[in-house]
C-alpha cells in the first residue's frame, strides 16, 4: 500500500511540473501586452514601460517561470492585472461560489443516476431499462446551458420558485441556496445521464463473471448477488467518471455560470482571458489542473480501498 | 432409490433444441462420469438441475431430487436448495471467486445465506471446510484474497464454497480442464476423497475419458443434447454398446500410423534454388552432425518489478541453459507445465525474441530477430487457438499465402494456395471464404496449410490439437503425420497432454523452471522415467487402463 | 436492425441533409433583414417561426447544422488523422519509450480543463469556426490514441499477429494490415460518440461568442441571442436547442446502435 501511494505521489508531482510547464508555455504565446491592457489604449510608452518593469515581464523566461513556481508553492498567485487584488484572493472568492455549486451538483447527479443504474442493470432488456437508457440518451444529448434557459423559463419566469439568475451572498444562505438551485440542475442532469449508463455497463459487464454464477450457485438469489457481489466490482470504472466529474464541474461550469450570471470561477476565467488578465488565467487553469491531478490521486486511492489487488501488488 | 433422477428433459433455447429427451439416475454417493463433446449438452444438463439456464431457455421433462421436481420449484425455493442440497464448481477457478471478497468470507457467505448464521460462527465453520479441502489454517488464513491462491487453490476455495453446507449431490463442470496435470490429480483426489468419506454424490462433467475411467462409479455418454450410452464404467470402457462410444476411445488413445519415411516424394516438386537462396546455402553449410535445429545454452531472462523502490530490478530466467537438437524429419516432444517456459523457447526458437545467452541455429543461420527472411522461411508454426490465429477480415487465400512475404509471392500463389489446401483435406474454393465459415478443426487444418505453404524443414506444433475435440483432434493428428512422411518435415510437439505426445513423437523433453530436465526416446521416458519430475508427471496424468483397451485393439475404425 | 439504430441513423442523416441541402437551397435568404417580420410565431410561412430581425429561423437551422457538422467532421478528422497512428505505433512498440511518454501525455492532456483551454486558445487566436475546430480537434487526439491504443493491444497478444510476425512482416505492416482493419469497428463507435460531442462544444464556445462568427449561422450563437427574449418568443430559444438536440441525440443512438452491430461478441448472441 505504502509503494502504492508513493508512486501516485509522484507521478503527480511529476504531472503538475509538466502541467506548469505547458501553461507558461501557453500564456507566453499568447499576444497582447498586459501592461498595455491594464492602462488602455491611451497611456504614454514610459508608463507602459515602467509598468511592464514592475511586474516582472522583462525578466528573462526561465526567471519568469521560477518566480511563478515559486510563488504559487508559497500561495502567492501574483496580482491580477485588472483588480489590482492578489489573485489567491480572487480565487478564493469564487471558489467560495463554484465549489458548493460543484458539490451539489455532484450529489444531486450521484443521488439521481446511481439508483437508476442499478434498477436499469437489475431490470436487463426489459421496459425500465428501456425508460432509463432513453432517459439517458437525452440527458446527453442535451446542452446544459440550453437546459439551463428552459429551467429559468419555467422555474423563474413562470413560477417564480427561483430566482433567474445573479447571486446574493452568502450572508443568506437559504438565499445563496435558492440561487444555486437551478445552476446545479442544470449542471447534474447531464452528468447523471453519463453517470447511469456508466455504472450500468459496469454492473452488466460483472453480472456476466464467472464469480457471480459461483455466487448464484450458492444459493443467492439474482438481487443477493448484485448487491454483494457485482456491485462493488462495478464501482471502479465509477469512481473514475465520478473524479472525472468533480473537476469538470469544478471549471466547466463556465458556461452556466455565464447563463445565471454566477461570480464564480468559471466566470472568473472567461472574464479574464476576454480581458487578457494572463496571470489570473495562468494561476487559474494551474489551480484547476492541480484539482484534476488530486482528485485522480484520490481516485487511486480510492481503486485500493476497493481492490485488494492493487493494495499488496502494485 | 435414486437421489437425483432426470427424466426425459428437453430443453429448448429459442427454437434450438439443447437437450432432447435425456434421462438419467444418481444414487447416493455415487460418482457419475458426464462426457462428451464440446456443444454435446453436457454443461446445460448440469445448469438445468441448478435451475441457473440462460435467459429463454425452455425446459420440458422433470428432475428429481429427493422427491421433489426440481422444475416446478419458484426461484425463491431454487435459491433455498441452491448450495444446500446441491452445489456446483465450474471450469475456470482464476474467474470463480469474486476478486474484492476475502476466501474465509466467501466460504462463510454460502453459510450465512442459508443457515442465517452470525458471521464469527460462519467463519469458524468456513476454516473447518477450508481445512477439509487442504487449505490449512496457518498457511491459508481466511483473510487472504483469492489473487493471492494459485489456480489449484482456488478451485480448493470453489470446493469448499461447495460442500459447505454438506450438499447430497456436487456437481463439477470440467473441473481441472483449466489445471495443470499434478494440480488436477490432485484435485480430482480430493473430489473422489469427499464423495466417499461425506457420502456425497458426484456428477463429473468432463470431455477427457481417461479422467473417467480413474474417478467414476458409472459413466453416462452424451452426443447433440442426447444420453447415448451409460454403463458401468469399466463395463463401458471394455465394451462400449453404441458405435459413437467406441469412435470417442479410439480417438482418444488413437496413435497415428508411423508412415515409412520415404526419401524422395513421389509427385512433389521441393523449391527450386532459385526460388529458395536458403536452400544453396542450406546445402553448402549445413549442421555438421546433421541436425536441423541446434539449440545451445540457450537463456533469456525476464525483468521483474522491483521489491523495493530503487531497488534493483530481479530477474526471471524464463529460459535457463536450454540445449537440444532436432534432425531433419524428426518429431520432437516437449512436455512441462503452464509457466515453465515452453512458450518463451518457442518464441526464441521462432525467432520473435532475442536470446541473453547462447544460440539457436537453424541450420547455417543464427535465429533471433535480426535474421534474414529467407532463413526464416525453413520454420513455421501452428498454434493453439484456432479462433485466435486468424484475421477475421481475411480470405482463407490471403490468410494462407501470407508466409509468401518471407519468399515473395510467387506468380502462381493462387494454385499454391489451393494445393495446400488440397493436401489438408480442404477444397480450392475455400480458398475465397472468411474463416468464420469454419469449424474449429478445420480451422486447424487452414493453419497447418498456412506453415506448409512455403515448404519449411520445421514446424512448431505449439499445443497444436488441445482445444480440439478428441475425434477431430485425432483426425489432424493423422493429417500431420502424413504430411510428415510426404514433406519430410520436422515437427517440434509442444503439449502438455502428455498421452498426445507420447503417440506422436519419437523423441521428448521434459521442461520445467525453465530447464530441461529429462529427454531421451519418447517411450523410454514414458515406460522409465528418470527424473522424478518426470516420474511425477506420468504419475498424475489420468490415464485409460491399459487393460480395457485390450479386447479392442484395432477394433473400431476412425470415424 | 434495432430500432434505436434505425432511428439513429434517421436523425443523423436528416441533419445531414438538412446541412447539404442548405447549400444550394433555403427557404429563405438570411442574409436579408425584415425587421417588420420580426419575432413571428411558427406559421405556414416560416414553420419555425422568425427571430429578432425578422429572419427565417428554419432556414437559419439549416445553415446552422452545416457550421456544427462541419467543425465537428474535422475535428473529428484531427483527432482520427493524429490520435490513431500515435496510438497505433505506441501498441506496436509497446513498454518503449514513445508509449510511455503518448501515454503519459494522454494522461496530461486529460488533466487540462478542455473547455477552459478551447476558451482561451480561441480567445487568443481570435474567435471563429476554424479556431473552433482546432480547439476541440486537439482534444480528440488523445481520446483516439487511447481508444486505438487499447484496441491494438488486444490485438497484438493473439495468434494471427504471431503467426504474421512469424512470416517475417514488421511491426508497422502489421499494424496497417492487421491491426487497423480490425480496430475500425471501435474507431467508427468513438467518432460517432467525439462528432456529437463536438457539435455541443461547438454550440458551447458559439453561445459564448467564441465561435462561429456572423454572418455565419450557428445554433450556439441563435441561442445566446434567443436568451434575451427568451419571455417575448419562447420559439426562438427552442427551435435552435432542439436541433442540437436531434442531432446529437441522432448520432448517440447511431454510435451505440452500430458499436452493438459491429460487436462479433454480441452479434454471435443476437443470431
Amino acid at each position: 500500500m505504502g509503494r502504492y501511494i508513493l508512486r501516485r505521489l509522484i507521478t503527480l508531482a511529476a504531472s503538475l511540473l509538466l502541467a506548469s510547464l505547458v501553461i507558461f508555455a501557453l500564456i507566453e504565446v499568447t499576444p497582447g501586452d498586459p501592461a498595455s491592457f491594464m492602462l488602455g489604449l491611451n497611456a504614454a510608452p514610459e508608463t507602459v514601460a515602467a509598468l511592464r518593469d514592475q511586474l516582472g515581464l522583462n525578466d528573462p523566461l526561465p526567471l519568469r517561470y521560477l518566480h511563478w513556481v515559486a510563488g504559487m508553492v508559497q500561495g502567492d498567485f501574483g496580482l491580477s492585472y485588472t483588480y489590482k487584488v492578489p489573485v489567491a484572493d480572487l480565487v478564493a472568492d469564487r471558489l467560495k461560489i463554484s465549489l458548493p455549486l460543484a458539490l451539489i451538483a455532484l450529489a444531486l447527479s450521484s443521488a439521481l443516476a446511481l439508483p437508476a443504474g442499478v434498477w436499469a442493470a437489475s431490470r436487463r432488456g426489459r421496459a425500465g431499462d428501456a425508460l432509463v437508457m432513453g432517459a439517458t440518451q437525452l440527458g446527453i444529448a442535451v446542452p446544459n446551458f440550453w437546459f439551463a434557459m428552459l429551467l429559468v423559463l419555467v422555474f423563474a419566469i413562470k413560477w417564480r420558485l427561483f430566482p433567474a439568475g445573479g447571486f446574493p451572498g452568502w450572508s443568506d444562505p437559504l438565499a445563496a441556496l435558492r440561487a444555486l438551485t437551478l445552476p446545479a440542475i442544470a449542471l447534474a442532469l447531464p452528468q447523471a445521464a453519463i453517470l447511469a449508463r456508466v455504472l450500468r455497463s459496469a454492473l452488466i459487464e460483472t453480472l456476466g463473471q464467472d464469480y457471480i454464477r459461483t455466487a448464484r450457485a450458492k444459493g443467492l438469489s439474482r438481487r443477493a448477488a448484485l448487491t454483494r457481489h457485482a456491485l462493488r466490482n462495478a464501482l471502479i470504472p465509477v469512481l473514475t467518471i465520478l473524479g472525472m466529474q468533480f473537476s469538470f464541474l469544478l471549471a466547466g461550469a463556465i458556461i452556466i455560470e455565464n447563463v445565471f450570471y454566477i461570480p464564480g470561477l468559471g466566470r472568473l476565467i472567461f472574464q479574464a482571458i476576454t480581458q487578457r488578465d494572463l496571470i489570473v488565467v495562468e494561476s487559474v487553469v494551474m489551480i484547476l489542473v492541480f484539482a484534476v491531478i488530486a482528485v485522480t490521486f484520490l481516485t487511486d486511492l480510492a481503486y485500493a480501498l476497493v481492490d485488494p489487488r492493487l493494495r499488496r501488488h502494485a | 432409490m435414486s437421489l437425483l433422477t432426470l427424466e426425459a428433459l428437453t430443453l429448448m433455447i429459442g427454437a434450438a433444441p439443447i437437450l432432447r429427451g435425456v434421462t438419467l439416475g444418481l444414487g447416493p454417493g455415487e460418482i457419475l462420469g458426464l462426457v462428451g463433446e464440446s456443444g454435446s449438452g453436457k454443461s446445460m444438463t448440469a445448469l438445468a438441475v441448478m435451475g441457473l439456464l440462460p435467459q429463454g431457455a425452455r425446459t420440458l421433462g422433470r428432475i428429481w431430487l429427493e422427491g421433489q421436481d426440481v422444475l416446478a420449484l419458484t426461484e425463491r425455493q431454487m435459491c433455498a436448495l441452491r448450495g444446500n442440497q446441491i452445489g456446483m464448481i465450474f471450469q475456470e477457478p482464476m474467474t470463480a471467486l469474486n476478486p474484492l471478497m476475502t476466501i474465509g468470507d466467501q466460504v462463510a457467505e454460502t453459510l450465512m445465506v442459508h443457515r442465517k448464521m452470525p458471521r464469527a460462527e460462519a467463519r469458524q465453520i468456513a476454516r473447518d471446510k477450508l481445512d477439509r479441502v487442504g487449505l490449512t489454517a496457518p498457511r491459508f488464513p481466511l483473510s487472504l484474497y483469492p489473487h493471492e491462491l494459485s489456480g489449484g487453490q482456488r478451485q480448493r476455495v470453489a470446493i469448499a464454497m461447495a460442500i459447505a453446507l454438506q450438499p447430497r449431490v456436487l456437481i463439477a463442470d470440467e473441473p481441472t480442464t483449466a489445471l495443470d496435470v499434478t494440480t488436477q490429480a490432485e484435485v480430482l483426489d480430493l473430489l473422489r476423497d469427499l464423495a466417499r468419506t461425506e457420502d456425497m454424490a458426484l456428477i463429473l462433467i468432463t470431455h477427457d475419458l481417461a479422467v473417467v475411467a480413474g474417478m467414476a462409479d458409472r459413466v453416462a455418454v452424451m452426443r447433440r443434447g442426447e444420453i447415448v450410452e451409460t454403463g458401468l464404467t469399466e463395463t463401458l470402457f471394455r465394451a462400449p454398446q453404441h458405435p459413437y462410444t467406441a469412435q470417442l476411445l479410439a480417438a482418444s488413445t488413437h496413435r497415428p500410423e508411423a508412415a515409412a519415411r520415404p526419401t524422395f516424394a513421389p509427385g512433389r516438386e521441393y523449391l527450386s534454388q532459385e526460388e529458395n537462396p536458403a536452400a544453396s546455402s542450406w546445402q553448402k553449410y549445413s549442421d555438421p552432425d546433421g541436425a536441423l535445429l541446434r539449440v545451445a545454452g540457450a537463456v533469456r531472462t525476464y525483468r521483474l518489478a522491483r521489491p523495493r523502490p530503487f531497488a534493483p530490478h530481479p530477474a526471471l530466467r524464463a529460459v535457463d541453459d536450454v540445449s537440444f537438437t532436432i534432425a531433419p524429419g524428426e518429431s520432437l516432444g516437449l512436455v512441462g507445465e503452464s509457466g515453465c517456459g515452453k512458450s518463451t523457447l518457442t518464441r526464441a526458437i521462432l525467432g520473435l525474441d532475442p536470446l541473453q545467452e547462447g544460440t539457436i541455429r537453424l541450420g547455417a543461420h543464427l535465429v533471433g530477430p535480426g535474421m534474414p527472411q529467407a532463413a526464416r522461411a525453413d520454420v513455421q508454426v501452428v498454434f493453439q487457438d484456432p479462433y485466435g490465429s486468424f484475421n477475421p477480415r481475411q480470405r482463407v487465400e490471403t490468410l494462407v499465402a501470407e508466409p509468401f512475404h518471407l519468399t515473395g509471392l510467387p506468380a502462381d500463389w493462387r494454385d499454391r494456395v489451393a494445393a495446400a489446401l488440397v493436401e489438408v483435406g480442404l477444397a480450392p474454393e475455400d480458398g475465397a471464404k472468411f474463416i468464420h465459415e469454419f469449424s474449429g478443426g478445420q480451422r486447424q487444418r487452414i493453419a497447418i496449410a498456412r506453415a506448409l505453404i512455403i515448404r519449411p524443414k520445421l514446424i512448431v506444433l505449439d499445443e497444436a490439437v488441445s482445444a480440439l475435440d478428441v475425434r477431430v483432434r485425432a483426425q489432424v493428428l493423422d493429417l500431420l503425420a502424413a504430411l510428415q512422411a510426404s514433406h519430410d518435415l520436422a515437427y517440434l510437439f509442444i503439449s502438455h497432454d502428455l498421452s498426445v505426445v507420447r503417440n506422436v513423437t519419437t523423441r521428448c523433453l521434459v521442461m520445467q523452471a525453465g530447464r530441461i530436465v529429462e529427454q531421451g526416446p519418447t517411450e523410454a521416458l514414458f515406460t522409465a522415467p528418470g527424473h522424478p519430475y518426470t516420474a511425477q508427471l506420468l504419475a498424475a496424468a489420468p490415464q485409460i487402463p491399459p487393460a480395457w483397451m485390450e479386447d479392442r485393439a484395432h477394433a473400431s475404425p476412425l470415424v | 436492425m434495432k430500432p434505436s439504430l434505425a432511428l439513429g441513423a434517421v436523425l443523423s442523416a436528416a441533419a445531414l441533409a438538412a446541412a447539404v441541402l442548405s447549400l444550394i437551397w433555403m427557404p429563405y435568404d438570411i442574409t436579408q433583414l425584415a425587421i417588420a417580420q420580426k419575432l413571428q410565431p411558427p406559421s405556414l410561412a416560416h414553420w419555425a417561426g422568425t427571430d429578432h430581425f425578422g429572419r427565417d429561423i428554419a432556414s437559419m437551422l439549416m445553415a446552422g447544422a452545416r457550421t456544427s457538422l462541419a467543425v465537428a467532421l474535422v475535428a473529428v478528422g484531427i483527432g482520427v488523422g493524429v490520435g490513431v497512428p500515435l496510438g497505433l505505433s505506441a501498441a506496436a512498440l509497446r513498454g518503449s519509450w514513445l508509449d510511455e511518454v503518448m501515454m503519459r501525455g494522454n494522461d496530461l492532456i486529460f488533466a487540462f480543463p478542455s473547455l477552459v483551454i478551447a476558451i482561451l486558445i480561441t480567445a487568443v487566436f481570435g474567435p471563429s469556426a476554424t479556431n473552433a475546430i482546432i480547439a476541440i480537434g486537439i482534444f480528440n487526439i488523445p481520446v483516439f490514441a487511447r481508444v486505438a491504443r487499447a484496441g491494438a493491444l488486444s490485438l497484438w497478444t493473439l495468434d494471427y499477429i504471431r503467426a504474421a510476425q512469424v512470416a517475417g512482416k514488421g511491426r508497422a505492416r502489421i499494424s496497417a494490415e492487421h491491426i487497423l482493419p480490425n480496430i475500425a469497428n471501435l474507431l467508427i463507435v468513438q467518432g460517432t460518440i467525439q462528432f456529437s460531442l463536438g457539435i455541443l462544444a461547438e454550440a458551447g464556445l458559439s453561445y459564448v461568442g467564441l465561435g462561429a462568427q456572423p454572418p455565419t449561422a450557428s445554433w450556439g450563437r441563435m441561442l445566446a441571442e434567443a436568451q434575451t427574449m427568451v419571455t417575448l418568443a419562447p420559439h426562438v430559444a427552442l427551435a435552435p436547442g432542439l436541433a442540437i438536440v436531434v442531432t446529437v441525440l441522432g448520432l448517440n443512438l447511431l454510435g451505440d446502435g452500430l458499436r452493438d452491430a459491429l460487436d462479433p461478441r454480441l452479434r454471435g448472441r443476437v443470431a
